[in-house]
């Protein structure tokens, strides 16, 4: 009998995470090596797919902050445009008051610890909705920017055009092009920086008393604090480490696009959110896996070049394709959800 | 005397408990910096329009005109709110549809600027109704039957919303130049009350008799408190919430018409743009939980025109449109943070110790 439960308890074992982040994989694997058959020419190409790394580098940073916040059970629609604040102080810390390269980057983590302990206490210590308080904070980071600089302007900063120039080459993934010659595949400084977020984050959260802590408070709250786990500060903690990510990330964007703008990352906060739901994070909390974050994110680009390259190049295209892809995702882990939880 | 004091220390802490505390008195804060400031912030007077109609004019008439389609949106949002404990985020995508739809049917077959309207406005209206009630029962659906979370299912309709108004209309922007289609977001003739400000005060006598005279309130309220003990009573929490979705799909109609109508066109890409920000935050002013449950339709009515007038304030003030947000997010921290529980309680706790050292010194 004790043997059967035991038995039992194997096959079901398998946990929502881990779950939710097979679908995950399978279907980014599915979608590529489609795309790669039946579109051929481009998706061949490695440069294709570490372009998509190239330009989602920052996302995926944003995102991974989104996804432990969600973990948590909160949420933070602030990212976006904590992203554009940041871009454009840099700029103008750059051109303007004619700062260094460093301080430039010390600038966007301090925008992020700012932003991080304010939003935090609120939410922690004072109990406010997460929502209301980070509606506040996309609010306050979006009139910032403009007082801080109205109009988008390049930066002429030599310091920074050299680091916005740096490639990475990878070894052997290089392409002929049409011309013969061999063009050697790369990647760009922010994606390294986006690869350790990943690696450090999974490690945070898969083995570090925090980052299961996390996992406690998102999925009870009750439970978590009977165990004498420090809900607040687990929350705070959570709050921070998003918003210090997006501090983070904005600098990464800044390197990429190497420009301040209000409109910069407009809806990034969306995509982040898009990007953790995709990948098995739930909002309700105690659901989600950065590794999944990562593949969601890889997914929502791939899906957006897979309609661009099939010539449907009306703008909406993108967005209802997307919308859908999130629809009929959010419907396979509800029904898987539920069919698991009726089996129980 | 101690007990009188008591009494009117716990009617105090009551009043700071009670849920039309922080919009009102919000309000009132805006009233009275408004009063310093500049009392002709109050001015109404009765001018003439270019058409020569008398019309009111003044920041009052503003801001109640401007305030018009955030109210009937609060009114849905309440609702979505309290049955689903999530916000549906995509109300401003939906207008955007709401509006495609009308515009698409006005036009017919004319082309995108027709010289006259190829069908009366009502049919347009209708039709439009039912295209976002049909958006409505999707989100309703995925949030009720499929278990998703508000405002991520929602999250779906925001991102493909208005791309999907682009393209009703095939991404031309339709131009109706009859006058009588703009009377819903301006003047009708010879009255000189905006008409919006009437739309929205039907709305809300509407909203006001179903709440009364239907056990709508109770049900939507019990499901939000508890799904399913409301379900083991015999409620059906799962259409309950279904519903409220569909009526946040009316809703979005109603403001659609009166943002088109207003100009006559749309633009997809900024008609209500983060209006569904400001409907939620009309709701958290309004001291409803945004985590579902018991809701308070007055306060939520009473927060979308708390946010009108402090935006109305702000521009005022000449504050730059681009700036605006920032001041406002301030704002909202500030009654936010005061709204909070642990601030009030603290506040409460205060006044107690407060109160009665007063009244020693009262007698003195």
């Amino acid at each position: 009998m004790a043997k059967n439960a035991k038995d039992l308890k194997r096959r079901v074992g398998i946990s929502d995470t881990n779950l939710l982040l097979i679908i995950t994989i399978a279907v980014f694997l599915v979608m590529y090596i489609s795309a790669v058959v039946f579109l051929g020419s481009g998706f061949t190409k490695p440069q294709t797919f570490f372009n998509i790394l190239n330009d989602n580098a920052a996302l995926i940073i944003l995102s991974c902050g989104m996804s432990i916040v969600m973990i948590t059970g909160g949420i933070d629609i602030s990212v976006g445009t904590v992203t554009a604040l940041v871009c454009m102080s840099c700029a103008v810390h750059l051109d303007h008051n004619g700062g260094s390269v460093l301080t430039a980057m010390l600038l966007a983590l301090g925008i992020g610890v700012a932003f991080g302990l304010v939003q935090g206490y609120l939410i922690a210590y004072l109990d406010i909705q997460p929502f209301i308080v980070t509606l506040a904070g996309m609010f306050f980071a979006k009139g910032m920017t403009t007082i801080v600089n109205s109009t988008q302007f390049n930066v002429a900063h030599e310091g920074f055009k050299a680091l916005k120039a740096i490639r990475i080459y990878v070894p052997f993934m290089g392409a002929v092009n049409k011309k013969g010659i061999y063009v050697p595949a790369y990647i760009e400084p922010g994606v390294i920086v986006a690869l350790l977020v990943v690696i450090v984050l999974f490690v945070l959260l898969k083995w570090s008393k925090v980052g299961r802590n996390f996992y406690a408070v998102g999925g009870n709250v009750n439970s978590a604090n009977m165990l004498g786990i420090n809900v607040k500060r687990t929350k705070f903690i959570a709050h921070m480490l998003c918003s210090v990510l997006a501090g983070i990330g904005g600098f990464v964007y800044f390197m990429h696009v190497g420009s301040g703008s209000a409109s910069h990352a407009s809806g990034a906060e969306m995509n982040a959110i898009a990007s953790s739901i995709i990948g098995g994070t739930m909002l309700s909390g105690g659901v989600g896996n950065i590794v999944g974050t990562f593949f969601g994110v890889l997914s929502l680009s791939t899906i957006k070049n897979i309609v661009s390259s099939l010539g449907l190049d009306e703008a909406w295209w993108t967005n209802i394709t997307v919308a859908a892809m999130i629809c009929v995702f959010l419907v396979v882990q509800s029904v898987v959800l539920l069919r698991k939880n009726k089996k129980k | 005397m101690t007990k009188k004091n008591k009494s009117i220390g716990a009617t105090i802490v009551g009043l700071f408990r009670h849920q039309l505390f922080i919009p009102l008195a919000a309000l009132l804060i805006l009233v009275v910096f408004n009063l310093i400031a500049d009392p002709s912030f109050f001015k109404v007077s009765l001018g003439q329009n270019n058409a020569g109609d008398p019309v009111l004019s003044g920041y009052l008439v503003t801001i109640f005109n401007n305030a018009s389609e955030l109210a009937i949106l609060a009114i849905g949002m309440t609702l979505v709110t309290a049955a689903s404990g999530g916000q549906d985020i995509s109300v401003g995508a939906t207008i955007a549809i709401a509006g495609s739809v009308m515009l698409r049917v006005l036009c017919g077959s004319a082309g995108s600027r027709p010289e006259t309207m190829q069908a009366p406005i009502i049919v347009a209206f209708l039709i439009a109704c039912v295209v976002t009630m049909l958006f409505g029962a999707f989100n309703g659906a995925l949030v009720a039957y499929f278990k998703i979370q508000p405002m991520v299912a929602t999250l779906i309709m925001f991102t493909a919303g208005r791309s999907i108004a682009a393209w009703i209309n095939n991404n031309e922007l339709p131009i109706i130049s009859d006058a009588e289609f703009s009377y819903f977001g301006n003047y009708i003739p010879g009255i000189p009350v905006p008409t919006p400000v009437f739309i929205a005060v039907a709305c809300m006598i509407v909203i006001a008799l179903v709440l009364k005279f239907t056990n709508l309130g109770l049900y939507v309220q019990s499901v939000g408190i508890n799904s399913e003990s409301s379900r083991l009573n015999g409620l059906n929490p799962e259409f309950i919430k279904f519903m409220t979705y569909v009526i946040m799909g009316l809703c979005v109609a109603v403001a659609g018409l009166i943002k088109v109508s207003r100009i006559s066109t749309i633009n997809y890409s900024v008609i209500a743009k983060d209006i569904e920000m400001d409907a939620i935050l009309a709701v958290a002013l309004g001291g409803n939980a945004l985590s579902g449950g018991k809701f308070n339709m007055a306060a939520s009515i009473m927060g979308a025109y708390v946010i009108q007038f402090l935006t109305t304030t702000l521009y005022k003030f000449e504050v730059a449109s681009d700036a605006l947000p920032a001041y406002k997010a301030i704002v909202v921290i500030i009654l936010v943070v005061m709204s909070a529980p642990v601030v009030r309680e603290n506040m409460g706790r205060l006044w107690k110790k407060i109160a009665p050292k007063k009244a020693v010194k009262g007698v003195q």
